[in-house]
């Protein structure tokens, strides 16, 4: 049954529902292929139970003559940034080694309720901080790609839901969530070749989710195809009233609603985007999705982000200091681990706790969110910050002006081995350059596959839409992703 | 306005005392501030703890709109502005009663500007000894959890039952200065929030504590000294107490050279002093910033409207009508410092009885005997109803003043109600002429030798006729009929 993990979310679900082959075999193929996969540690824990007692709900359920669910059948891997119940949940952090939640996260309720089951917990950056799946307090998650160059270099799968990424590329689980703050869906789904939203920020809830950086994680799916994003998407969101930033809006059809047909459609080239040294291949893809787009109907226009490049700096004081705050929790107190030194009070408790318990880049984005809401420096970075905020969603209100859609490469480049730049933060923090802004500025975004770079890696191209408007940005990628006929894929080597 | 006479007689010269109050008042609703965890008095340690409340990870808080409907009308009765857009910001910095290693509270821009509250330092003068009290602003905040050192040798327990509820805390600017101006302002405020119905004012439970900050200046020196603040404070008396003995400690620090230093301090009533206090933060750094978990509060006008809509009468207005209607200011002001006090002689009023008798007898006759039997007016045995039943028969000529003293004690006693207590023991008033004429008769033949002083010019004997003919009456006797009648029998 190996082809049936080659099926995506959509033709796992119609098979399912037409009888081809059971949800059992389903899940019995996909938990075989985890089983097999462990050399790439995108698994922090498995589950297979969970996803057969799915399987045997979504086949009685056909048995009975009864309407199937959105997801009966279909298995999912779940990024371990959410809370589930009765199954650890550490947001791969050994703050939160041994701590398992009595309640389940709106998103991951939701999908079980759509009758969704769960392959397993995923591995990811440790609290969703990193851009390469190195962070993680239990090993890094290897990309199932390897470069065509005939080295053998372990590369990175992006991060921080690389666990996720990898997951699907490897084919060990047709669709995961994801999380966002910065580029975290994206950025990992183009360095292995599959598609990711990020929603509107609000359209999914964050009740239940470990919180990295309030005001701006968003969950979203990761699947192979643009369609099986929607059908995710469409059962992750929605209102949730114990969520304040939620958005009570009504969740669009959007599988329903695809098209790839760009007639009518203005989309907007941000000149900004062009940085300095950008690797010739990432500009020629960006030239070939304008092809693309234009060829699917869309009228191309060039458009101003005038702060774009102020954007990053902003992300790396707003997002650390939101950090430094929401982390603020694990201390040693409540739940999770607790490190008491002999004779220690409890101050020294605390800071043996979080010393422990914490990773080196979480530690660097405590301290660097602590010091910019200190009282000294608050308006020096902070006010900055929120100020410089609120001019890149000004700067992305006027593009709309003349557009109704952007496009631009996903990352400024394709994987880079582990360990490349580990070393070096900010040449890691610059990985995010093109997805931060749309974070900054809440609005929907997705990354799919458009190409190999020159060693045979894929690489993303980027679509960022108004709030609100993913169906705009789901139809863009569908009519990228009809053109690219992108088949590449990682051979097993595992 | 009154200029405050208080000053304190140092070595050096004369002092005056600055003193502003931050009070913090718990909200009254059934829900935390951020969560849907129950907020009772009373109940075992971390039973009223929500997930929220023990900050797992990735539960959010969510606006209790009670809790903010609460400090918007308490915004709104004492005339303050109430700022329709308002933000939570956290206030950031590790304590083991803080689960989120955070508070959520409002630096930036609180849910309610400024304000004033009215005091009055001579209930027997209220308008003469008025003065306004500026309020700075009333902003919302979570409660911390409690900590206890005294369970275990080693280890401190935490309670999160408290954790999260909601405050309010509301700042007086520094207008008060002296100790009765402290306690006059926070008895009052007590009052308006009880009034208002957005917290019970019960300091012994800790719904309402104050945070007392004074300093001392030379009587006339236009700078503020250094200010103190100490936290906590849990009662009205204790309140005075601070502000006397920090103004004195703070006279004597600086008389003797040295200087005062901006500190947190704590109150010790078993001393009468208070103490430098360890501050709970060792870095003052508490670093504020928007809580990104909730977006700005932002209140619409029917929200407003409603709010205002459900404002009771409030205590200087009620003072006012009651004056209006002739009842003197003490007596206004002594029925309208407490909310259920003023609802029960409001009731009163409603069954059409006089108000100046009703008020001249709730503030005596009634506090008198609640007073006595030490109930408060909420158990008082005797309703609205039964004390109108009462005073008419005192309006009608049926009792008289002390018949109706009788009656009253037998209605406190037995529980019966006036008229019964009048026809069962036939304690009505009499104005039957023939009959007290007939009385005088007696007491003038008893008494001859007196009837004929009187006639002789001895005035002031005419009360020893009243009074013993009231006495061979029983006390029934219509007094004015009986004077009328005496005038004429002693000619």
């Amino acid at each position: 049954m190996s082809e049936l993990t080659d099926l995506g979310v959509a033709a796992i679900r119609d098979g399912v529902r037409d009888g081809t082959f059971s949800a059992r075999e389903v899940a019995e193929a996909f938990n075989a292929n985890v089983a097999k996969a462990k050399v790439l540690n995108a698994f922090l824990v498995e589950t297979p139970d969970h996803a057969l007692a799915a399987a045997e709900v979504a086949d009685a359920a056909r048995a009975a003559g009864e309407t199937l669910k959105p997801l009966a059948g279909v298995p999912i891997g779940m990024k371990d940034l959410f809370c589930t119940k009765g199954v650890a949940s550490t947001a791969a952090s050994l703050i939160l080694e041994g701590f398992t939640p009595p309640y389940e996260s709106t998103v991951s309720g939701k999908l079980w309720d759509a009758g969704a089951g769960m392959l397993g917990k995923l591995n990811m950056d440790q609290f969703a901080m990193g851009s390469s799946n190195e962070t993680s307090a239990f090993g890094n998650v290897i990309s199932p790609w390897r470069r065509s160059d005939g080295g053998n270099a372990a590369l990175a799968p992006g991060g921080s839901s690389g666990g996720s990424s990898a997951a699907i590329a490897a084919r060990l689980c047709p669709a995961a969530t994801g999380t966002d703050t910065g580029g975290s869906i994206r950025q990992p789904a183009a360095f292995v070749g599959i598609s990711g939203i990020k929603p509107t920020y609000g359209r999914c809830s964050r009740w239940g989710v470990v919180a990295f950086a309030s005001s701006l994680d968003q969950a979203g799916p990761m699947a192979r195809d643009v369609r099986d994003c929607a059908i995710m998407l469409e059962a992750m969101a929605g209102f949730d009233p114990k969520d304040a930033t939620s958005l009570d809006l009504p969740v669009p059809k959007w599988e329903a609603g695809l098209s790839g047909d760009l007639k009518g459609k203005r989309i907007g080239i941000p000149k900004e985007y062009r940085v300095d040294n950008m690797p010739a291949e990432i500009d020629a893809l960006w030239q070939q999705g304008i092809a693309w787009a234009k060829d699917a109907g869309a009228e191309i226009v060039e458009v101003s982000l005038p702060h774009t490049k102020y954007a990053l700096p902003a992300y790396y004081i707003i997002a650390p200091a939101e950090a430094s705050s929401n982390l603020a929790r694990y201390d040693g107190v409540r739940y999770g681990l607790r490190d008491l030194p002999e004779g220690a009070g409890l101050q020294d408790m605390y800071a043996a706790t979080r010393a422990a318990g914490f990773g080196p880049e979480v530690k660097r984005r405590i301290m660097i969110g602590t010091y910019v809401l200190s009282a000294g420096f608050y308006d020096a970075y902070f006010t900055q910050a929120s100020k410089v905020r609120a001019l890149i969603a000004r700067d992305f209100d006027r593009a709309w002006e003349h557009c109704d859609l952007l496009l631009t490469p996903t990352a400024p480049s394709a994987a880079f081995a582990l360990g490349e730049k580990s070393a070096d933060p900010i040449a890691m923090y610059l990985n995010d350059v093109f997805t931060v802004p749309s974070s900054l500025a809440g609005l929907p975004a997705m990354s799919v596959p458009g190409g190999l770079d020159a060693n045979d890696l894929p690489l993303g191209l980027q679509i960022i839409g108004k709030a609100l408007d993913e169906q705009g940005v789901l139809n863009a990628g569908l009519a990228l992703e009809e053109r690219a006929g992108f088949t590449a894929r990682a051979e097993a080597w595992w | 306005m009154v200029v405050s006479a208080y000053t304190l007689r140092g070595n050096t010269g004369d002092w005056e005392v600055v003193v502003g109050l931050e009070v913090h008042a718990q909200v009254t609703s059934n829900a935390k501030l951020f969560s849907g965890a129950a907020t009772a008095f009373g109940a075992e340690p971390n039973t009223q703890v929500s997930l929220v409340d023990a900050a797992m990870p990735g539960m959010l808080p969510v606006p209790n709109r009670e809790c903010i409907r609460q400090a918007v009308r308490t915004g709104m009765a004492i005339d303050a502005v109430i700022n329709p857009w308002s933000r939570f910001d956290r206030k950031n910095y590790f304590y083991a009663d803080l689960p989120q290693g955070y508070q959520i509270s409002q630096l930036y821009h609180p849910l309610v500007g400024e304000g004033a509250i009215d005091i009055s330092l001579d209930d027997k003068n209220p308008d003469a000894s008025g003065k306004r009290i500026g309020v700075e602003r009333i902003h919302v905040e979570q409660d911390a959890g409690k900590l206890m050192h005294d369970q275990h040798p080693t280890r401190s327990y935490v309670d999160l039952n408290r954790s999260g509820v909601a405050l309010m805390e509301i700042v007086s600017k520094p207008d008060l200065a002296s100790p009765a101006e402290a306690g006059a302002y926070l008895r009052k405020l007590r009052s308006i929030l009880r009034y208002v119905g957005s917290c019970d004012g019960n300091m012994e439970e800790g719904s309402m504590r104050a945070d007392v900050n004074v300093s001392v200046r030379k009587v006339g020196d236009p700078e503020l000294g250094t200010r103190t603040e100490t936290k906590n404070v849990n009662s009205v008396r204790f309140v005075m107490a601070v502000v006397e003995q920090e103004a004195k400690r703070q006279i004597e620090v600086i008389e003797d050279g040295g200087k005062i230093v901006q500190e947190t301090r704590l109150y010790d009533p078993d001393r009468n002093e208070t103490r430098s206090m360890r501050s709970k933060e060792d870095a003052h750094d508490y670093r504020y910033f928007p809580d990104p978990d909730l977006l700005p509060l932002e209140l619409d006008q029917a929200f407003l409207d409603e709010c205002r809509a459900s404002l009771p009468e409030l205590p200087d207005a009620k003072r006012a009508r009651y004056e209006a209607l002739g009842v003197t200011p003490y007596h206004a002001a002594v029925l309208t410092a407490e909310v259920e006090n003023a609802r029960w002689f409001d009731a009163l009023l409603d069954t059409g009885t006089k108000p100046v008798a009703a008020a001249n007898w709730v503030t005596s006759e009634l506090f008198g005997a609640l007073n006595r039997l030490g109930k408060d007016i909420g158990s008082s045995p005797i309703t609205p109803d039964g004390a109108a039943e009462l005073l008419g028969l005192v309006a009608d000529g049926t009792l008289s003043g002390s018949l109706a003293k009788q009656v009253f004690e037998i209605m406190l006693e037995t529980g019966q109600g006036a008229g019964t207590v009048v026809e069962e023991r036939g304690l009505k008033q009499t104005s039957d002429t023939g009959e007290i004429e007939k009385v005088i008769a007696e007491v003038m033949a008893a008494n001859a030798d007196k009837v004929a002083d009187y006639r002789g010019g001895k005035d002031k004997l005419f009360g020893f006729f009243v009074g013993q003919t009231m006495k061979a009456m029983g006390g029934k006797a219509n007094p004015g009929v009986v004077n009328d009648l005496l005038k004429t029998a002693l000619g």
